[in-house]
C-alpha cells in the first residue's frame, strides 16, 4: 500500500512547473500559455508603438524631416499589422487562456498541446513581418489593408513573406479559436449553464466563432494574392480580366468581423470590472449576451461600409448604410447596461475602474464617429481622411487597448499574488488618458477640415494640430513605459492579495488562491 | 425643407458654439470642421454631416451625464449600500427601440440626398479623370484636349530648404479648368494602382481604379480655385499627387479651350521640326525632373531593390530600341508603365536622349539620341502589327 501512495506523491511533485526555459517552451499549461501570449502581445505593443512614434515625428511638421516617403509607408503597414495581429489579438487570447478555465471551473483549456503550437507559431509569424524590414525593396509599404494590384503588381519582394506570415497568424488564431470553443462548450463545471457564463467567456466564445468564420477568408484572399504574384493568375489585375474590387470585398469581409474580434473580449472585461467596482450586479446580463450576439451577426453584412466609394451600385450604398447604422442599437444597449450598472451602485476608482470607465466613455466616442461614418453622402467626406483615423484609433486604443490595460490591473493580483502599485497605476491611467485624447482628438478635426490618411507630409492649415497630435502621442507612447515599470514591480512582488482580491468581485476565478495556483479546478466546483 | 431647417438649426448652433468656445475667427472654424462646400450637393453633406452630429452630441449630454452623475453620486462613500436591481424590461424595450426610431428619422433625409447624388447620366460636359502614380490625367471627351497635372510645390519646399508657399502640397502645373453653371461629369478610372479623387469643395469622392470607371457630377455656380487631394494609399508619393480645380466664366473657358486646341497643333509641328542633341537634352531634363525623378531619382540611380538605376543602365547605354520600347510600353509586372499616351512624341524623344546623354551615359555607351519622328515611327509601326 505505501508503495502506493508513494508513487502518488511523486506524480505530485510533478504538477509543479518545470525549471528553466524548456518550461516556456514546452508548456501545454493555460496559465504558463497565458502569460506568453500577455508578454508576447506587450512586446509587440512596444515595436508596433515605436512604429508609431517614427510616423506622429514626420507629422510633427510640414515637410520631409525624418524619413523618406517610402519608409513611412513601410512603418504605417508595419504599424498597423503588429498592433492588428500581434498586440491587440494575442492579448485577449492571452487573457483566454488564464481566464476562461477558471471562470468556468475547468482544469485547464480543452486542447492544451494545440495550444502550445498556437502559441509558438506566433513568434516565427512576426519575425517573418519583422525581417522583411532588411530585404531588398524594403517592408510591405502598401497599409494594413493591402489592397491590391498595389499589394500585388506593385509590391516590394518582402510581399511574399508577408503573405505566408499573415497565413501563420491565420492558422494560430484558428487553433486558439478552436480550442477556446471546445473548452467552453464541453469543461464548464456542473451547473454553469451557458446563461449563467461570466460575459467575458460569452464574449470570447462568440469572438471565437467569429474567428473561425473569418479566418479562412483572409487566407483566401492573401493566397489569390500569392498566385497572382507568382503563378501568372490575375484575380485581382484588371488587365487580364481580373477585378481590384473583388479585393475589397474579400478583404473586408474579414476585416469587419474582424474588428468586432477586437472589440467583443473587451465588453466582457468591461462588464465585469464595472460590476465589481459598483458593488452592484451587472445590468441586463442576458441582454448583454443578445447585444453581443447581434452584433457579431450584424458585422457580417456591413463589410462594404469601408468601401462606399468605390463606385457600388445605389441599392448596395443604402443597404450598407442602413444595416450599419442598425448597429448602433446593440451597442447603444450595451453602453446603457453599464451606465445603469454604475447607477445606485457603490462606487470605488481603482485603476482597473478608470480604465473601465475610460473605455465606456471614449469607446462611445469613437461609436458616435462611426454613426457619422455610417451616412454614406457624409462618407463621401470623410473616407480616407484623418476623421476615420481618429474614428478607429478611439475604438481600438482606449477601446481594446484600455481594456486590455483594465484586465491587466483587475487580475494581477490573481496571476501574481501581488497588489499592483494603486498610486503608479492611476499615474499610469491619467497619463495615458490625457495623452490619447490629445493626440485622436484633433485627428477628428484636421480630418474634417481634408488632410487625407496615409500621407507622410500635409498642407500648411493642417500644421497646428498635427503637432497638438504629436506631443499627445509621444507621451502616450513614453507613458507605456511606465505601464511595463508597474508590471515588472508588480511580478517582483507587492502587497500579498487575499483570494477575493477585490471587495465585489464575482466569479470562480475569485474563489481559488492569489497567485492561483498552477493547477486549479481539478476537480469541478459546483455552481448553483 | 427638412434640410433647410437642419442648415439652419446647424448654423445658429454652431456660431452658439463658437461664441462659447472663444474669440477664434471663423477660419479657425474652417480648420477643425467640414467644408460646406460650393454646390448644392455638398451643402446638402455638410447638412447631413451637422446633424448626426447634433444628434451624437445630444445623445452624449443624456448618456454621460447620467454616468457621471453616478460616478458622483453613488461613489462607496455617499452610498456603501448599493441597490440590487439589475434588469428591467420595460427600460430595456425602451432604450433599444427609442435609438431605433432616431436612426430611422437620421436615414431618411441620408438616403435621399444619396439618391441625388447617384446620377449618371451624360453631362455638358464630360471630363476623363485618369489616377497615375503620381499625377492625374484629364481628357475633355467633347473638346478633344487632354493633359497631366502634377504637383508644382518645389522639392526644396518639401525637403525644408525654402521657405513653404500658401499653397504647400495643394498647387499643380495645370488645373483642371470647367465653366460655372454647366453639368459637369466627371469619369473616372486609373492606369496602374488605385487612386481616388477627392475635391471636398463638390462632395465628391470616387475612387479610380484600373478596369473600372466610376462616375460623378457636379454644377458649380461660383468661380474659384478649389483644392483637393488622392485620398487612397497609391504608393511612395500618394501624399504629393494633389487635384486643383478651376471654375470660370463660360466665355474664359471657351478661350481656354481654344488656346489648348491651338497648342496641339503647334506640338505637332515641333514633332517635324529637325532637332539637334543638346535641344533635346535641355527639352529633356524638365520632362524627367516632372515625370521621372519619384522613382529614378534626380542623378538616375534609382532606389536599390525597388527602381533600377538608369546611370550605367545597360539598355541605356546600348539598347536604343529596347529603351524606347520601356518608355511606349512599360515592364510588365513592375512599377514602371507606359509613358506612350503620356508624354507627346517631341516629349518622349527628349526625355530619352536625356537619359542616354546623362550622367556620364553619353561617355560609356553609344550616345546615341532619339527625335520625335523616331516616336511617329514606332507608333505607326505598332498600328501595322495590330492591323496585321
Amino acid at each position: 500500500m505505501s508503495a502506493v501512495i508513494e508513487s502518488h506523491d511523486h506524480d505530485d511533485h510533478h504538477h509543479g512547473p518545470a525549471e528553466g526555459l524548456t518550461r516556456w517552451l514546452y508548456t501545454t499549461n493555460h496559465k504558463d500559455i497565458g502569460t506568453l501570449y500577455l508578454w508576447f502581445s506587450f512586446a509587440m505593443f512596444l515595436i508596433g508603438g515605436a512604429m508609431a512614434m517614427v510616423i506622429r515625428a514626420e507629422l510633427f511638421q510640414p515637410g520631409m524631416q525624418i524619413v523618406e516617403p517610402e519608409f513611412y509607408n513601410q512603418m504605417l503597414t508595419l504599424h498597423g499589422l503588429i498592433m492588428v495581429f500581434g498586440a491587440v489579438m494575442p492579448a485577449f487570447v492571452g487573457l483566454a487562456n488564464w481566464l476562461i478555465p477558471m471562470m468556468v471551473g475547468a482544469p485547464d483549456m480543452a486542447l492544451p498541446r494545440m495550444n502550445n503550437l498556437s502559441f509558438w507559431i506566433l513568434p516565427v509569424a512576426f519575425f517573418i513581418l519583422l525581417s522583411s524590414l532588411f530585404m531588398e525593396g524594403g517592408a510591405p509599404n502598401f497599409g494594413w489593408t493591402f489592397y491590391a494590384p498595389l499589394s500585388t503588381t506593385y509590391a516590394p519582394p518582402s510581399v511574399t513573406f508577408f503573405i505566408f506570415s499573415v497565413h501563420i497568424m491565420g492558422a494560430s488564431s484558428i487553433m486558439g479559436s478552436i480550442n477556446v470553443i471546445v473548452t467552453i462548450m464541453n469543461m464548464r463545471a456542473p451547473g454553469m449553464t451557458l446563461m449563467k457564463m461570466p460575459l467575458f467567456v460569452w464574449s470570447w466564445l462568440i469572438t471565437a466563432y467569429l474567428l473561425i468564420a473569418v479566418m479562412p477568408v483572409l487566407a483566401g484572399a492573401v493566397t489569390m494574392m500569392l498566385m497572382d504574384i507568382h503563378f501568372g493568375t490575375s484575380f485581382f489585375n484588371a488587365a487580364g480580366g481580373g477585378d481590384p474590387v473583388l479585393f475589397q470585398h474579400i478583404f473586408w469581409f474579414f476585416g469587419h468581423p474582424e474588428v468586432y474580434i477586437m472589440i467583443l473580449p473587451a465588453f466582457g472585461i468591461t462588464s465585469h470590472i464595472i460590476e465589481t467596482f459598483s458593488r452592484k450586479q451587472l445590468f441586463g446580463h442576458t441582454s448583454m449576451v443578445w447585444a453581443m450576439t447581434s452584433i457579431a451577426i450584424l458585422s457580417f453584412v456591413v463589410w462594404a461600409h469601408h468601401m462606399f466609394t468605390v463606385g457600388l451600385p445605389l441599392a448596395a450604398e443604402l443597404f450598407f448604410m442602413w444595416a450599419t447604422m442598425l448597429i448602433a442599437v446593440p451597442t447603444g444597449v450595451k453602453v446603457f447596461n453599464w451606465v445603469t450598472t454604475m447607477f445606485k451602485g457603490s462606487i470605488t476608482y481603482e485603476t482597473p475602474m478608470l480604465f473601465a470607465i475610460a473605455f465606456v466613455v471614449l469607446f462611445t466616442i469613437g461609436g458616435f464617429s462611426g454613426l457619422m461614418l455610417a451616412i454614406t453622402p457624409a462618407d463621401f467626406q470623410y473616407h480616407d481622411t484623418y476623421f476615420v483615423v481618429a474614428h478607429f484609433h478611439y475604438v481600438l486604443v482606449p477601446g481594446a487597448i484600455f481594456s486590455i490595460m483594465a484586465a491587466v490591473y483587475y487580475w494581477i493580483p490573481k496571476w501574481t499574488g501581488n497588489m499592483y502599485d494603486e498610486r503608479l497605476g492611476r499615474l499610469h491611467f491619467w497619463l495615458s488618458f490625457i495623452g490619447v485624447n490629445v493626440t485622436f482628438f484633433p485627428q477628428h478635426w484636421i480630418g474634417l477640415a481634408g488632410m487625407p490618411r496615409r500621407v507622410p507630409d500635409y498642407a500648411l492649415q493642417f500644421a497646428d494640430w498635427n503637432m497638438v497630435s504629436s506631443v499627445g502621442a509621444f507621451l502616450f507612447g513614453a507613458s507605456q513605459i511606465l505601464f511595463l515599470f508597474i508590471v515588472i514591480k508588480t511580478v517582483m512582488g507587492g502587497k500579498k492579495a487575499s483570494p477575493e482580491v477585490w471587495e465585489g468581485a464575482r466569479g470562480l476565478e475569485w474563489t481559488v488562491d492569489s497567485p492561483a495556483p498552477y493547477h486549479t479546478f481539478s476537480t469541478p466546483p459546483k455552481v448553483s | 425643407m427638412f434640410n433647410k431647417a437642419t442648415t439652419t438649426i446647424n448654423k445658429s448652433l454652431a456660431a452658439l458654439f463658437l461664441a462659447a468656445l472663444s474669440s477664434k475667427s471663423f477660419a479657425a472654424w474652417d480648420d477643425i470642421n467640414m467644408t460646406e462646400g460650393v454646390t448644392a450637393i455638398s451643402k446638402e453633406v455638410f447638412g447631413l454631416h451637422m446633424l448626426i452630429f447634433w444628434i451624437c452630441v445630444a445623445i452624449g449630454i443624456v448618456v454621460f451625464g447620467v454616468m457621471f452623475y453616478s460616478m458622483f453620486a453613488f461613489t462607496k462613500k455617499k452610498n456603501p449600500n448599493p441597490s440590487t436591481f439589475h434588469e428591467n424590461t420595460k427600460v430595456e424595450l425602451a432604450w433599444t427601440i427609442v435609438p431605433f426610431l432616431i436612426l430611422v428619422l437620421m436615414a431618411i433625409p441620408a438616403s435621399n440626398t444619396l439618391t441625388k447624388i447617384y446620377d449618371d447620366t451624360a453631362g455638358d460636359i464630360n471630363i476623363q479623370v485618369i489616377g497615375y502614380q503620381w499625377k492625374w490625367e484629364y481628357r475633355y471627351l467633347e473638346d478633344n484636349i487632354g493633359f497631366f497635372s502634377n504637383l508644382s510645390t518645389d522639392q526644396d519646399e518639401i525637403d525644408n530648404n525654402t521657405p513653404k508657399g500658401e499653397h504647400y502640397l495643394e498647387e499643380v502645373d495645370e488645373p483642371v479648368i470647367i465653366p460655372v453653371g454647366k453639368k459637369i461629369r466627371f469619369l473616372i478610372t486609373a492606369n496602374d494602382v488605385i487612386h481616388s479623387w477627392w475635391m471636398p469643395d463638390f462632395a465628391i469622392k470616387q475612387d479610380a481604379i484600373p478596369g473600372f470607371i466610376n462616375t460623378a457630377w457636379t454644377i458649380v455656380d461660383k468661380p474659384g480655385t478649389y483644392r483637393g487631394k488622392c485620398t487612397e494609399l497609391c504608393g511612395k508619393n500618394h501624399g504629393f499627387m494633389p487635384i486643383v480645380v478651376k471654375v470660370v466664366p463660360q466665355d474664359e473657358y471657351d478661350i481656354w479651350v481654344a488656346t489648348k486646341q491651338e497648342e496641339a497643333l503647334k506640338m505637332a509641328e515641333l514633332t517635324e521640326k529637325t532637332w539637334s542633341a543638346e535641344e533635346l537634352v535641355q527639352r529633356g531634363e524638365g520632362i524627367y525632373q516632372k515625370n521621372c525623378v519619384a522613382c529614378h531619382q534626380s542623378n538616375g540611380a534609382g532606389i536599390v531593390g525597388i527602381f533600377p538605376a538608369l546611370a550605367g543602365s545597360d539598355i541605356v547605354l546600348n539598347d536604343k530600341a529596347r529603351h524606347l520600347e520601356i518608355l511606349m510600353e512599360g515592364v510588365q509586372g513592375a512599377a514602371m508603365a507606359s509613358y506612350a499616351n503620356q508624354l507627346s512624341e517631341v516629349d518622349m524623344a527628349a526625355v530619352i536622349t536625356y537619359t542616354r546623354r546623362s550622367w556620364g551615359n553619353a561617355e560609356n555607351g553609344d550616345g546615341k539620341i532619339v527625335v520625335p519622328t523616331d516616336i511617329v515611327e514606332y507608333k505607326n509601326l505598332k498600328l501595322k502589327e495590330e492591323e496585321i
